[in-house]
């Protein structure tokens, strides 16, 4: 879309930006991907009064402009670097008008960079119920820059805000704020020189970020590295004088702008539920509680939506085969691409359901509490507070579970909870735990309540929560810290969430995995469909003919027939020899060729397992058909020996195997979107793939 | 009032007074205390002097935790790590290693 003018909206997190941001643009939003970096990057347009386009990106919430994570170091990039497709002619900065001080900070530091500033003054709604009086026309005389007093929650002051940036002007009037020459005044005068710049809170900030800043060559980078020698420039020191120097600043300006009452000294709403919340019994209860409730959810509403979804599919499969002429191109289209489109569409409800969740957590500031109460137990194992949330959604997914691990700063932590997530049990094994529980678990009861299969069931849950625990207590020493480990974090008051904000994220996420991880499903399962349905040489015909004579021979009902067919062609395609071809590498766990190609085709996602049993034991195969493909595993004999194939040994074995083998193309496609580099993805594969293997071998000998 | 705490509202760690009658000379040697954010207990105010760690003071005084201002202790995380505090009229959480960084006066 053309735009007229282009706004920067920068503040501290907490502030209500998001909120402004949807405010403002309405649905009119896209999200893609600053250059790069992982960082979503949200743009929005609006109309404003006077007619034009304004396009508003959202730049992350941020304390300072020194940044403390890379979500927080975009915003620098983006305001200072003038030759920047994104470079902003006007920041409208937000500020918490119950908490301007902190507030201001940020403000000073984008002020100093003289970009034109528009301050929208959020929350006096709040600030009025906490008795503090803010001097509107003072405060804006004394910054000389426009001041809009809004309340973004309650859509109060939106078109003033909107007025104000239309007429805002191009020029910076900003006054300045506090002397930054005075911070290094040779060194700043010298990179001015060397860089061409006349702006001297941008000389400074390149002093302090040159290294980690794109927009300079190698060569400007280096002569700054060289002047700070020259200068003995100490970045910590040099950052310490600055901000008490901001502050000091902002202490004259709030002291005859703002006035507070005396009795703010009362215990507040948000207190009082603190006490409650961060019990020391009742925090513990009602956060398990909370979780527990969320992962029903997501079992329990997602149900519904992703059946139809599936059956949605089958039909459009079915009618797909019916009007196109049948031939491979078709075959491609409907059992390829449409087949994976739907693996893909299956898993919108979960994403939905639980991102919903997490931002009515967010929301409210829930969330920071949780991380507050958890952060001593995760730290122990390498991971963090905010770890809780993505390991417990990996019970019903790992792939929205780990779209979620946005929300830790810390790259170490986040990495982790990444690599363990995946060894969650996800909803996706549940079938296949299910139908080999079956097979070999006898449906007993002992003492008396305790069912012996759901039991199995149930070891199975807590060993894959101690799995993730031990791998990330292991990842702990083998990962090196980008940065040192902290955990400086607001508490912000409780609120009611914002629906809006609620449906704006349920729907981002979504559309981020169907587009990013899609594309990777999708080829995915395309490339197993083709192994899957064609063959070598001219076996299939051979098949097909061999069918034939056998139907006019022995008059085989039609049905039964063409299950035989399919069975024999699996065994004859590329993923049947591919079966053969791993059996000497997975004989020693137990398994035969036909679970080989159960774990080829099963890929794409660990429910497929039981699919490919239903083919390859020739039982038309679905969900729920499964006893059927229960009994013929059961009565499967292994040709040569004659003993059954799935024992005790082999199913226990093969359930190792699924709790901890990366068998999920989604997971695999959404890592490397997170982490935009293919080496975690791999990494995660070849540790689960390795773990699985050895769990395998060793269940198997165990047992047998 | 028992001697530690009164040492502790003395900001004293030790205090030592020997007494020799004989030659009438005595020893007296007082450790002065430094008061740590995170000893204070739930409820307990105050006042930033300076600073342990320059990077850690750095990330706190973007904060707003600065020198001069006044911090009172919310409350402790149930399992004794991280603790909450009040400062510049919001809630902020750090972990107790982070605040034993800050010096009270």
């Amino acid at each position: 879309m053309k735009s007229d003018i282009r706004i920067a909206l920068v503040g501290n997190p907490n502030t209500g930006k998001s909120t402004l941001f949807n405010v403002l643009t309405g649905l009119n939003q896209k999200i893609g991907n600053f250059p790069g970096v992982t960082i979503d990057k949200k743009l929005g347009y609006c109309t404003l009064p006077d007619g034009r386009t304004a396009e508003i990106i959202d730049l992350p919430g941020t304390y300072s402009l020194y940044p403390k994570s890379r979500d927080e170091a975009i915003v620098f990039s983006v305001l200072a670097d003038r030759h920047n497709e994104l470079t902003p002619d006007l920041v409208v900065i937000i500020l918490d008008a119950t908490n301007l001080k902190r507030n201001l900070l940020l403000y000073t530091q984008v002020a100093d960079l003289k970009i034109p500033v528009v301050i929208a003054l959020n929350m006096m709604d709040m600030a009025k119920k906490a008795d503090i009086t803010i001097d509107v026309n003072a405060f804006a005389q004394k910054l000389g820059v426009p001041v809009v007093p809004i309340s973004a929650r309650k859509i109060a002051g939106i078109e003033n805000l909107k007025q104000t940036i239309a007429y805002a002007n191009k020029i910076p009037l900003q006054q300045d704020s506090i002397d930054v020459e005075a911070i290094a005044p040779q060194l700043i005068s010298r990179i001015k020189a060397e860089i061409n710049t006349d702006n001297t809170y941008f000389a400074l900030q390149l002093a302090h970020q040159h290294e980690t800043l794109k927009f300079l060559t190698a060569g400007q980078s280096n002569t700054i590295e060289e002047l700070e020698k020259e200068f003995g420039f100490h970045s910590q020191k040099a950052q310490a004088t600055e901000t008490i120097a901001r502050y000091n600043y902002i202490n004259d300006l709030l002291y005859d702008t703002v006035q507070k009452s005396a009795t703010a000294e009362d215990e507040t709403m948000s207190n009082k539920i603190d006490k409650v919340l961060t019990h020391k019994v009742f925090g513990f209860i009602i956060f398990f509680g909370i979780l527990l409730f969320i992962f029903q959810s997501i079992f329990a509403w997602s149900a519904y939506p992703m059946s139809l979804i599936t059956d949605g599919f089958v039909w459009l499969q079915t009618a797909l085969h019916q009007y196109l002429p049948a031939g491979p191109l078709t075959n491609l289209l409907v059992d390829g691409v449409v087949a994976g489109l739907s693996g893909v569409m299956v898993f919108i409800p979960q994403i939905a359901i639980l991102f919903a969740f997490i931002s009515i957590l967010e929301d409210t500031g829930y969330m920071s509490r949780v991380t507050f109460m958890m952060d001593k137990i995760m730290r122990k194992v390498g991971l963090n507070g905010k770890s809780v949330v993505p390991l417990i959604g990996g019970f019903a997914c790992a792939v929205p579970s780990i779209m979620s691990t946005r929300t830790i700063e810390n790259w170490k932590d986040r990495m982790i909870t990444i690599l363990v997530t995946p060894l969650i049990t996800c909803s996706a094994r549940l079938p296949v735990y299910t139908l080999l529980i079956s097979l070999v678990v006898p449906n007993k009861n002992v003492w008396w309540i305790f069912n012996m299969q759901g039991l199995a069931l149930t070891a199975m849950y807590m060993f894959s929560m101690v799995s993730a625990v031990v791998v990330a207590w292991v990842f702990k020493y083998i990962l090196k810290a980008r940065e040192r480990g902290y955990f400086i974090m607001e508490l912000p008051v409780y609120r009611t969430p914002r629906w809006n904000n609620v449906l704006h994220s349920m729907y981002d996420r979504a559309k981020t995995f169907v587009f990013e991880a899609g594309k990777v499903i999708v080829a995915v399962s395309i490339i197993l469909w083709v192994l899957a349905s064609y063959g070598p040489g001219n076996q299939f015909n051979k098949i097909d003919q061999k069918y034939k004579q056998l139907q006019v021979a022995q008059a085989i009902p039609a049905d039964s027939l063409n299950r035989m067919i399919a069975s024999e062609k699996l065994e004859n395609s590329y993923a049947g020899m591919l079966g053969h071809v791993i059996e000497p590498a997975i004989k020693p766990l137990g398994f035969d060729w036909k679970i080989g190609i159960a774990l080829i085709t099963s890929f794409a996602a660990r429910e497929v397992f039981v699919g490919t049993m239903a083919t390859m034991y020739s039982v038309n195969g679905n969900a729920e058909k499964m006893e059927s493909v229960q009994q013929k595993m059961h009565s499967a004999r292994n040709a040569e020996t004659g003993q059954p194939v799935f024992t005790l040994a082999v199913a226990m074995s093969l359930m190792m195997f699924y709790a901890f083998a990366m068998q999920c193309a989604s997971t695999v496609a959404v890592v490397y979107r997170e982490t935009k580099n293919w080496r975690w993805p791999a990494i995660q594969f070849a540790y689960m793939t390795v773990l699985a293997y050895v769990a395998s071998f060793i269940t198997y000998h165990l047992l047998k | 009032m028992y001697l530690p705490a009164f040492y502790k509202k003395l900001q004293i760690d030790t205090f030592f007074l020997f007494g020799f009658n004989l030659n009438k000379v005595y020893i007296c040697a007082v450790i002065k205390h430094q008061m740590k954010l995170s000893q204070l207990k739930v409820g307990e105010k105050g006042t930033v002097k300076e600073f342990t760690d320059l990077e850690m003071s750095v990330k706190l005084m973007e904060m707003g935790c600065l020198p001069g201002e006044v911090i009172k202790v919310e409350r402790i995380a149930p399992l004794g790590d991280p603790i909450a505090i009040n400062v510049a009229g919001y809630q902020l959480s750090l972990r107790k290693r982070e605040a034993s960084t800050i010096i009270l006066q």
